[in-house]
Order: C-alpha cells, then structure tokens, then sequence
C-alpha cells in the first residue's frame, strides 16, 4: 500500500500528545531530580540558594543521619504491617463473599466502599475513632476492662499505628476484588475433584486455591506495595509525622524536607530513592511474573 | 445431627459476616450520623452516636467557615478537565499503537509505560519547580496537567483496540473510511465500555488526591476538596467539634458514595481492568 508522507507521519502525530506529557512530567523530572540532587541548594539560607555540586553527599549525609533513620524504620514497619494483612485479608474476604447469599452483593459493597473514599477522609473519620476519652477504640478496650494509652495519634508507640490502621481499613477491599475475580475464575471441576477425595475447605484453600491465584497474589501485593510507599495523606490529616517523627514514613519526610525545610538538594536525594524503591518492585514483579509464567507451561 | 451441623455452620458465617460488615461500615455511617448533631452539641462519653436531634446546621456551618463551595466547584472542574483531556489523548495514542505499523512502535510504547513505573506522585518535588517554570502554579490547570497524557489509559486503551476483528477494519478500510471515520465508526463503538471504565478510576483518583494539589495551590480559587478538607481540620474554631468536621467530611464524600451506589458494576470493572496485563 503506497502511502503518502502525512499517512507515514500520522501515528506520530497521534501519540505525540500523550508523549509529550509523560517527557515533560515523568522522564524530565526523574532526570531532573537525579541530577539536582548531586547539588547542595536550600532555599532558605542564602549562602546555599545557588546549587553546588556536591556528589554523592546528600546521600551520606541522609544515612548518616538519625532522623531519615528512623524514618526509613517507620517506613519498614509501615510497609510490612500493612502489605500482609491486607493481602491475607482480601483473600480471606474473597472467600467469606465468593458464594451465592441473600444480600451478598451488599456485603460486597460494605467491605469495598472504603476503597472509593480519598484518604484524606478516610483518615478525618478515623480521627474520631483515636481521640482520646471517648473515642472508639479506647471505649472498646475499656470493655475489655484497658486503659491504657488514652490518646492514639498522640502516643509515640501507637501513632504509627493509627497511620497503619487507616490504610489497611481503606484498602483491603480493593484488594478483595482482584481475588474474587480470580476465585470466580477457577475451574469449578478441581474442587468437585478435591471434595470427593474428602479435602477439608482449609485443605482445598492452601493446596488448590493459593496455588492458582498466585498471580493474583504476585499482582496484588505488587500493587500493595507500591501504594503503601505513596499514600501519606492520612499522615497529614492524623499525625503530621509526630510525635517527634515517630509516625513520618518517607514520602512524607520528603515533603518536609522540600516544603518546610525548603532543602532541594536532599528532597531531591529522596525522590531519587524512593524512585529506585518503586522501580524495584515494578522489574521484580514483572521478572517474577514472567518466570512463573515460564514455569507454566 | 447430620441436619444440624450445617446449620450451625450456616448460623456461624452468617454471624461472621454480619459482624464484619458492621466493623467495616461503622466508621462511615458513624461520620454520617455524627454529621445530623447539632454543631453546639458537643460529642462525650456515652453518647457518641447522636445528638438530641437531628439537625443540618452543621453543614451551613461548615461552608460558613470554609468555601466548600467553591472547593467543589474545584473539584468538579478538575476531574472533568483531566478525563476530558485523557480520553482523547488516550484514544489518539492508543488507535496509533493498535493500527499503525511504524519504526520506533515499541521504543515509544515503552516510553510512555515509564509514567506507570514512576508514579507522578513520587515526583512532585522536580515537577513543583516545572510548574513554576510554566507560570501557572496555584491554577486548577496546575493539579491536572501533569495527568494529561496517562499511561494506564493508553495501555488500556490499545488492548480493548486489539480486541477488534480485523475482519472489521478491514470491512472499514475497503469502504475507504479515512483513520477517524475508522475510529470513530468501528475502533470506538465497541469498546466505550473500557473508556468509560478508565473514565471512572480516573474521576475517583483525582477527586480524592491530595498531596500533589496541596503543595501546588495557595488559594481557594485553585484549593480541591481534599486540600480544604485537611485546612478545615486544621481551623482553630474545629477542635473536637465532631459535627462540623464530620459534615465537612461528608461534602467530600457524599458525591462518590452516590456515583458509586449507581454505577457499582462500572466502578469495580474500572479498578478491576488495572489488574489487566
């Protein structure tokens, strides 16, 4: 088919909006970020408001110092606390819903509607569940015949915590769907198979349906982590990082660093790393999702 | 005994699942409720739930303390700019990737697929300066262009276009359709659904984000929601006057909450297809 010179250049010009937004918002400021911080540049101290070139120091300097160290803990803890609940909660919720009840389809909506809410308010509703005296949770523990911390986001061991809480609340239905669409998935002759052989529903869980969904599970946790390491809205809302930092995760040490602190230089050493984190988990999703598939056949 | 035993069994998940969705909804319904107390009444022991009647007043005065009026309008202008503008960068994009043969085909693809390697919130410190540079920093413009082009949409996008029988195009191509009769009379019909699908994910994320309009507006011409929201909740007249910050929650949320009761399939369809590979 011959083709006139417009007709050659046309796909160009179709992705050409969409290409030009993802230069200038996703690959220049990646660069950018990388670049700037090999710089030395805080705004708000005048010898240093012309960026030098320093190397590697913003970097040594982060690690060597005990704040970021404890935020990196904070993070840690933050990610492994609420990635594994919530991914064994959705599947569990999937298999509490998987079947055909009554009302069913409310269930469904109860446990998901969390995952539609923005964090921001899901965190102002939680707010109440923390506060001190009356709130929720102390007056449940109180029936329980506790009282011992009275005010969470305000307790150096139980602010983190709350943060977590919020979190996990918002998106372990969101995760549930994924798994209920992959149970609705499977072929309905293993288990017939697997209970005439007399396998109990915990047996036929572990050995038949976690195997066949750990796709599912790959995908799911993937996106588990990646949200974990973005989602700081509730932190503002609940916390601001405190008390003392005991509640700030990296993104939000980010923020401060750039927006209070007004250091570019090591706001910038902070975007590159949490960068890194998330590319980390992107490749290794996508080399472990490959090899299994590779192994599947 | 044989009979029995799955009764109980029954009775036992029906009581499994009826507390856990109380547990699940209750912090929702309690920002509800809490949000018909009479903004004087304060919240103590014993009675958390409700006031002594039911009341409205908190809601006049939450807008009377904060534009919530204008955050919503904010927050309007926004979510339809960004989809508006999606749809038809995405669209564009993904007809190209799925139709054309072209060099460079798969170099460009990846390059676009960078944007979901690398969130855009993890880049608001390098973008913040961007934004700045293009003189349009505290604009609704400034929370949504950095989301123009998507490449979740376009990804999305070319597979439901791969979907569509080549039988068909070339029914079009015969009938010497030029490349938007083709797209807009056999690539777009069928696959409205996935459109409208992405369409909602994308409403539902930028209705509710936060961090990225926070730090690139100042004031409540450009403010969102979700950024008046966070303010509100830190006016010295809120302190623990649950009420007003309940309604204010409320106003935030009420508009999704309704969007989703009527268009459930559609909502869960859209976050389901970001599980698509």
């Amino acid at each position: 088919m011959k083709t006139a010179k417009g007709e050659r250049l046309l796909p160009y010009f179709l992705i050409f909006p969409t290409f030009l937004f993802v230069a200038i918002f996703t690959v220049y400021p990646t660069l950018r970020a990388t670049v700037q911080s090999l710089f030395r540049q805080r705004l708000n101290i005048a010898k240093f408001r012309e960026p030098t070139f320093i190397g590697l120091a913003n970097y040594v300097d982060l690690f060597k110092d005990p704040q970021f160290i404890t935020v990196l803990t904070n993070t840690l803890i933050y990610v492994i606390g609420v990635v594994p609940i919530s991914v064994v909660t959705a599947f569990l919720f999937a298999q509490i819903v998987n079947r055909k009840l009554k009302g069913i389809g409310v269930v469904r909506l109860a446990l998901f509607h969390p995952s539609i809410l923005p964090l921001v308010s899901a965190a102002t509703i939680w707010m109440f569940l923390f506060t001190p005296d009356y709130g929720l949770f102390n007056t449940a523990l109180k029936l329980f015949g506790y009282h011992g911390p009275e005010n969470w986001t305000a307790n150096p061991r139980l602010a983190l915590v709350a943060v977590m809480l919020v979190a996990y609340w918002k998106n372990a239905g969101f995760y549930m769907i994924f798994y209920l669409a992959g149970l609705q998935n499977l072929p309905a002759g293993v288990y017939e198979a697997a209970r005439m052989e007399g396998a109990g529903p915990i047996r036929i869980a572990f050995s038949i349906t976690l195997p066949l969904l750990r796709r599912t599970t790959l995908f799911v946790s993937t996106i588990a982590f990646i949200t974990a390491f973005q989602a700081v809205d509730h932190v503002f809302v609940l916390t601001s990082g405190g008390p003392s930092g005991k509640s700030s995760i990296l993104l939000y040490y980010l923020w401060e660093q750039r927006f209070v602190n007004l250091d570019v230089g090591r706001s910038s050493a902070l975007t590159v790393i949490l960068i890194a984190i998330l590319l980390a988990f992107t490749v290794s999703n996508f080399v472990l999702s490959e090899q299994k598939e590779a192994g599947d056949d | 005994m044989t009979k029995a035993l799955p009764l109980i069994r029954r009775g036992l998940l029906a009581a499994i699942i009826i507390i856990l969705v109380v547990v699940w909804v209750a912090p929702t319904i309690w920002a509800f409720v809490a949000s018909t107390r009479p903004p004087t009444e304060p919240v103590s022991r014993g009675d958390v739930w409700f006031g002594t009647h039911f009341s409205l007043a908190s809601y006049a005065k939450a807008f009377s303390l904060a534009p919530f009026g204008r955050y919503f309008f904010n927050t309007v202008v926004l979510v339809v700019m960004v989809f508006v503008v999606q749809a038809v960068t995405v669209t564009l994009a993904a007809f190209a990737f799925a139709h054309f043969e072209f060099p460079a085909k798969n170099f460009l693809f990846m390059f676009i697929l960078l944007q979901l390697m690398i969130p855009t919130t993890a880049l608001l410190v390098p973008n913040f300066s961007t934004i700045r540079f293009l003189g349009i920093y505290d604009t609704i413009l400034a929370i949504g262009i950095p989301y123009f082009g998507s490449a979740f949409g376009t990804f999305l996008m070319r597979q439901a276009f791969l979907g569509i029988p080549r039988s068909l195009v070339q029914a079009g191509i015969i009938d010497g359709c030029s490349w938007w009769q083709l797209l807009i009379h056999v690539y777009l019909p069928p696959t409205v659904p996935t459109l409208v699908a992405f369409g909602i994910s994308s409403v539902n994320w930028h209705w509710s984000e936060f961090l990225w309009p926070l730090i690139i507006t100042k004031s409540s011409e450009a403010r969102p929601l979700t950024a008046g929201l966070v303010r509100f909740t830190q006016l010295g007249e809120i302190g623990a006057r649950w009420s007003l910050l309940s309604a204010a929650t409320v106003i935030v949320i009420l508009p999704l909450l309704i969007a989703f009761l009527v268009f459930q399939r559609r909502f869960i369809q859209g976050f389901l297809h970001s599980g698509l590979k």
